[in-house]
């Protein structure tokens, strides 16, 4: 993979338009592009009128305009206290699992990342090899192995399971592998060495403060991965009350099957719902930062 | 999460190298069922005296409740209850559990057609030992075959299914179609329903393994056997023959909706009035009342449909709680098993919220069969219903591997409902796919 | 493959030399422990196993490499092995496409409320799978989803997601959907990249709107197509989710051996066949990391 980065372009330019010249706004792209956006928000919309109605609107009405009552407030609150207010366990689990897994998954490929972008040592040309392979290895078709592994381990049905996995992010450390090899300068870490700091005391003080849009690039792939999940809690967790919240809303859909059935499909909705709702912000929160990160750690030849 | 999880792992992990085998995956203890940690009545109520902790898994909506009053009977004992959801999840989890040999509950729901699959690689507890066979006259027939198999007790029966027919009575008067009892009036009924209204079906069926394997049973199929390792199947037997043709003219007859069971689309179905009739278990009156509020006063239960006006049923679902081999705690967990399988206390408490029993006792006694549903238009549907379970016709076996089994059937059976195959070539190639698989897994299988 | 990214050539010299060396290792171990556990254990693990057979009856025996042979042979594995390359010949270009034109669309910098389609466009990425499943498996229904009002109002079936020949293109869609804004992104990163100077060298030779894309911002971005074109056909090959969420709705048109995950999933979690689940698991792993290293080796060819 013939990379090369160009870290500080992107930041100079900021996000404005063009300087050579500012084109004009073509209204018919805008309407073509528009019919994309529509098809992107299209379901989100169809979750928000989703959210207001109570099970017999939401079988019965027009899917992208309110149903007969307005039942956010009353399925809200129900999500909350439904079958002893689980669900706000799994919120909780997953935020555990995101703050310790993906966070881990950071600190792991940001480390990483650095001593393999700035540091000649013994097997780092087999460790660029073994990970851009284990990019290319399908992390579902891993599951049952580690599954069965785990469980010999006495690790299936704990938050270890989930959270061991997460911290590994080959991605992660091939992207901040490649942002840290531009946006630390060597001469800085050079001049730091004949300053006589130690590589950690650099790394804190130097170089960290440097790699934070990379950082917070990394980051969020490993939070959406994270929050994302849900084949490996699938297989690896059997009690609920260590779910995460993806599981539990399939839980939840399953509730609805054979003996002692027990459909709460507004229920699954309005969970759904507030599943989307801390990722979007999350989201949009650090925008400047991982746009920015993107863009400097992102493939380029 | 705490430090010695992680040093056991790790210690494991130095062993799992070392021994480099695969023991930990068959799972269970020695074949046949853990033997000689046997206890009498007594030593059984003084360890739920004593007290301690035990975990309970099940899907039953009423478990909070009888775990309740159990601790309130038991006040040492400390109940962990865990909602498994259904009986597929709770297969699996049970599966990993004894994979991992870690997490195991002490009793746990599982259905009557997944027990041998429990229990012939030894995974369950005989309790026998532990004087369970005096239990037999408690329950029914039927249910207390389906627990006792293979010379063993494996788990007691928590309710049952015999089949009946549920039907929409004001949809079927408002089109002025009579309410069928045989299939062959039920073909013609669905047809006049669909003349009708061609928005309404009779029924809806996507494939359905449960009911369908129960629908073989009904017809008098008996397409397996199994003794110990020696598997028989034959889904090409009289009775099988006898259900295949005529559930055939059934699909061919077109009065079906291909919609799902248990998905929003077919509550929503039930709920309009466009599946005008469905074959539940026993379990059914809970359901409907539940979860179809718009059908109150307008369903009825009749008796299983029959072929040729003789009763003949089926049951349909219906679980037993078992204790797993390697359950932590034994002895605690066959005492909960016996109080909340036995007691009138927990019975009650179970059918306080539609469970449908499996004891005699409860099943004969007139406050239930008196029972008048307001939901069935004052029906006394328990009449209907207990009726129906003397009608089950005796002898049925599952396969050893049956939730396996119901899971590749809808790529073999189930491509029938889509007009891809006949129902006869699908159970052919159900029955080949079977046979393959038992072979594979160390089976005589005799066709 | 064969480029490195720079590293820091120390200069010659005993103790530092050997400081700095061990130091850069001291900042790759904790990542490497961890990759060990959680990568290369359960890899070899799952070759070991796959050297086994599990029964109910008999226990596990070493059947050397018969699982493969069984593998090559099975015609559930290759319907699942097929029908996912079917889906990433198709999917994956047009969900790339898609994505280009947005990428390239954005940044023209002729589009009104650019940040509304940048963060409108992306925000599906934010959906779990399982919840963009459960989304479109609502949305499908004929009944009582959108496509049913969508039909009413056409007054005829217009779409049928469910059909047995259209399930793949309704799989298909709710992955594009999922990833679109994602790959945007990704594109969209590499053309911000190009510098300026490149453009205005374009402009003062008089270059217009498609010289530009066609002999500056395509070139500029094929690598990152490249990447996105080889995670896509990873994820392609994983399908998982979508297919095992709608079985409970159209539970006779998802086998078991639907995909290649699915079939793992159903032997080994129902099946009770680990070892032969794991050598399912291995096959295809060695398939996917094989053609997306052709794509690689082929994107980076014709660019040099």
């Amino acid at each position: 993979m013939a990379l090369t980065l160009t870290r500080s372009s992107s930041r100079l330019r900021g996000s404005s338009a063009y300087s050579y010249s500012r084109p004009r706004r073509s209204i018919t792209l805008t309407v073509l592009l528009g019919f994309l956006l529509i098809y992107s928000v299209l379901p989100l919309t169809w979750l928000l009128f989703g959210i207001t109605k109570d099970q017999p609107d939401l079988i019965s009405s027009f899917g992208l305009w309110f149903g007969e009552d307005f039942s956010l407030f009353d399925n809200l609150a129900e999500v909350f206290t439904y079958d002893g207010g689980i669900f706000t366990r799994w919120f909780l689990n997953t935020i555990v699992y995101v703050v310790v897994g993906a966070g881990g998954a950071t600190l792991l490929a940001t480390a990483g990342g650095y001593g393999l972008a700035k540091f000649r040592f013994r097997g780092r040309n087999a460790v660029f090899a073994v990970v851009l392979g284990a990019i290319a290895v399908p992390g579902t078709a891993l599951a049952v192995p580690t599954f069965l592994l785990f469980s010999q381990l006495g690790l299936t049905n704990t938050m270890w399971a989930i959270i061991l996995p997460s911290l590994v992010s080959p991605f992660g450390l091939y992207l901040m592998w490649v942002f840290a090899a531009e946006a630390v300068p060597t001469e800085l870490l050079e001049a730091a060495r004949v300053d006589g700091a130690s590589e950690l005391r650099t790394f804190f003080t130097i170089s960290l403060r440097l790699l934070v849009p990379g950082i917070v690039t990394v980051a969020l792939f490993a939070i959406v991965a994270t929050w994302n999940n849900y084949f490996l809690p699938l297989i690896m967790l059997n009690d609920p009350n260590l779910f995460p919240l993806t599981l539990g809303l399939y839980r939840w859909l399953a509730d609805a099957s054979g003996v002692g059935a027990q459909p709460v499909f507004h229920l699954v909705i309005t969970g759904a719902f507030l599943t989307i709702v801390p990722i979007v912000i999350t989201f949009l929160v650090l925008q400047r930062y991982w746009q920015s990160g993107l863009s400097a750690g992102s493939v380029k030849q | 999460m705490k430090n010695h999880t992680m040093r056991r792992a790790l210690a494991a992990g130095a062993g799992l190298a070392l021994a480099g085998t695969l023991a930990a995956c068959g799972g269970g203890s020695e074949a046949g069922g853990g033997g000689g940690d046997g206890a009498s009545a007594d030593e059984i109520e003084a360890a739920l005296q004593e007290g301690g902790e035990l975990t309970y898994w099940t899907w039953t909506p009423q478990a909070e409740k009888q775990v309740a009053a159990f601790e309130a009977a038991y006040p040492n004992v400390d109940v962990n209850l865990v909602d498994t959801s259904g009986a597929a999840d709770n297969n699996q989890a049970l599966q990993n559990a004894i994979a991992a040999g870690d997490g195991v509950p002490d009793v746990v729901q599982i259905e009557y057609q997944s027990l041998l699959q429990f229990q012939l690689p030894g995974q369950l507890t005989d309790l026998t030992e532990f004087g369970f066979g005096d239990l037999e006259d408690l329950y029914t027939p039927s249910t207390w075959g389906a627990v006792s198999q293979n010379d063993g007790i494996w788990g007691l029966p928590q309710d049952s299914g015999p089949m009946a027919f549920f039907y929409n009575e004001a949809l079927f008067a408002e089109h002025g179609v009579d309410v069928p009892t045989t299939w062959d009036e039920y073909i013609e009924a669905g047809k006049a329903l669909k003349k009708a209204d061609p928005d309404v079906c009779i029924g809806n069926d996507t494939g359905d393994a449960g009911l369908a394997t129960s629908l073989i049973w009904q017809a008098g199929g008996q397409p397996f056997r199994a003794e110990g390792e020696q598997v028989t199947i034959d889904l090409a037997d009289e009775g099988t023959t006898r259900w295949a043709d005529m559930y055939q003219r059934v699909l061919d007859a077109g009065i079906l909706c291909d919609i799902p069971g248990w998905t929003d689309e077919w509550f929503a179905a039930l709920n309009d009035g466009t599946i005008a009739s469905i074959t539940f278990g026993a379990w059914g009156p809970g359901i409907l009342e539940g979860s179809v509020p718009d059908g109150a006063g307008d369903w009825r239960i009749a008796p299983m449909l029959s072929y040729d006006g003789t009763p003949v049923n089926a049951e349909n679902g219906g679980s037993s709680e078992a204790v797993p081999a390697d359950a932590p705690n034994k002895l605690l967990g066959v005492g909960f098993l016996k109080w909340l399988n036995t007691s009138d206390e927990s019975i009650d408490e179970f059918m306080a919220t539609g469970g449908f029993p499996a004891t005699v006792k409860q099943l004969e006694s007139d406050e239930f069969l008196g029972y008048e549903s307001e939901y069935f238009g004052g029906q006394a549907i328990n009449e209907v219903l207990v009726a129906g379970a003397d009608d089950v016709v005796e002898g049925w076996q599952y396969l050893p591997w049956q939730s396996y089994a119901n899971g590749i059937f809808a790529d073999t059976v189930g491509q029938a409902w889509l007009g891809e195959t006949t129902l006869a070539d699908g159970l052919a190639a159900w029955q080949a796919e079977n046979v393959k698989y038992g072979t594979d897994q160390g089976f005589t299988v005799t066709e | 493959m064969s480029a490195l990214p720079p590293a820091t050539r120390p200069r010659p010299g005993g103790r530092l030399t050997a400081r700095v060396s061990r130091a850069g290792a001291g900042f790759v171990t904790p990542f490497l422990i961890a990759f060990a556990l959680v990568f290369i254990a359960p890899l070899a693990y799952s070759l070991y196993l796959s050297l086994f057979r599990n029964q109910l009856v008999g226990g596990t025996q070493f059947v050397g490499l018969d699982n493969y042979a069984a593998v090559f042979v099975d015609p559930k594995f290759w319907d699942g092995a097929l029908r996912v390359m079917l889906f990433l010949a198709v999917q994956v270009p047009i969900m790339l496409a898609i994505a280009l034109v947005a990428a390239l669309a954005i940044d023209s910098g002729r589009l009104h409320g650019r940040r509304l389609f940048r963060i409108g466009l992306f925000l599906p990425y934010a959906v779990p799978g399982v919840v963009a499943a459960m989304m479109w498996g609502f949305m499908y229904s004929d009944r009582i989803g959108l496509t049913g009002s969508l039909n009413d109002l056409a007054g005829f079936d217009l779409l049928a997601p469910y059909a047995k020949h259209w399930l793949l293109v309704s799989i298909g869609n709710i992955v594009t959907w999922e990833f679109v804004g994602y790959n945007m992104l990704i594109l969209y990163s590499a053309l911000k990249n190009v510098p300026t100077e490149t453009y205005e060298a374009a402009a003062i030779d008089g270059a217009d709107q498609f010289r530009i894309v066609r002999h500056i911002k395509l070139p500029a971005v094929r690598g990152a197509l490249v990447i996105a074109t080889v995670f896509s056909i990873i994820g392609s090959f994983q399908l998982f989710n979508e297919p095992q969420i709608l079985k409970g709705l159209v539970p006779n048109l998802i086998s078991t051996s639907y995909t290649p995950n699915i079939y793992a999933y159903t032997l080994s979690f129902q099946g009770n066949q680990v070892s032969y689940a794991a050598t399912v698991a291995i096959v295809m792993g060695v398939i996917t990391a094989g053609i997306a290293y052709l794509v690689q080796l082929r994107g980076m060819r014709r660019d040099s």
